[in-house]
């Protein structure tokens, strides 16, 4: 499997991933790709702006990880995770996970595996700033029981 | 030598990034807690032991109270929020 892991400020263009993840074998019949997006409210609070800050090196490593343990569980040909980092507007895309497969299922599956992961174990951090102030978000419940699913 | 880096409401807490600190061989990380609240006072030792804090040891997450190395890069954060 291909792989690629990006983690920048810039934005991204998500037609320049999907032509790389499907040119990377004649073998690819499906192409799934998640994009997360900056809300512009979270809990009832109007949000105005984030910061995201990694730990630079244990984050490539922790995505890296958990792409492999997605190549174990379905036969995948390129996987692309792209983040971003800095300051980042409602609206602005945040996160590409992109994988290529043989398989729709395979597709499908893998990249929900590798945004439910990478949401509870990579090393990104997101301050809020809205209308009642600015603070670092905790961790949602939902997010870790999404993880936990796979587990089973 | 070993260096100690700090990240998100951690760091901003602490008012630091990183740090380098003297240790001998055969120190643990509890120690190493210890010996920064006893050099940088109550809020370290507060910061740094709180329920919800991670800590990695060159770049892998660690559990428990693992000895630590000359050269070893210790990390303290917050549970994660990405994605």
């Amino acid at each position: 499997m291909s792989q690629k892991i990006i983690i920048q400020e810039a934005p991204f263009r998500m037609q320049d991933e999907y032509q790389k993840l499907k040119s990377v074998t004649r073998a690819v019949g499906a192409v799934a790709i998640f994009v997360g997006v900056v809300r512009d409210i979270n809990d009832g609070a109007d949000v105005h702006g984030l910061h995201l800050e990694h730990y630079p090196g244990m984050t490539e490593r922790e995505i890296g990880k958990i792409l492999a343990m997605a190549e174990d569980r379905w036969p995948l040909h390129a996987a692309t995770v792209i983040h971003r980092v800095g300051a980042l507007d409602p609206g602005d895309e945040i996160v590409l996970v992109g994988i290529a497969a043989g398989h729709r299922g395979d597709a499908f599956a893998a990249c929900e595996f590798v945004i439910d992961y990478l949401k509870t174990r990579a090393t990104f951090w997101k301050k809020e700033q809205t209308s009642e102030g600015e603070g670092w978000l905790t961790t949602r419940e939902a997010d870790l029981s999404a993880a936990a699913t796979w587990e089973e | 030598m070993v260096k100690i880096v700090f990240f998100a409401s951690i760091r901003e807490v602490l008012g630091c990034a990183s740090l380098d600190l003297n240790i001998g061989k055969g120190v643990s990380l509890s120690r190493l807690v210890a010996m920064l609240g006893e050099q940088r006072g109550e809020l370290w030792c507060v910061a740094l032991t709180a329920e919800n804090v991670r800590v990695a040891v060159n770049q892998e997450l660690v559990q428990g109270d693992p000895l630590l190395s000359i050269g070893d890069e210790i990390a303290f954060f917050p549970p994660v929020t990405g994605g």
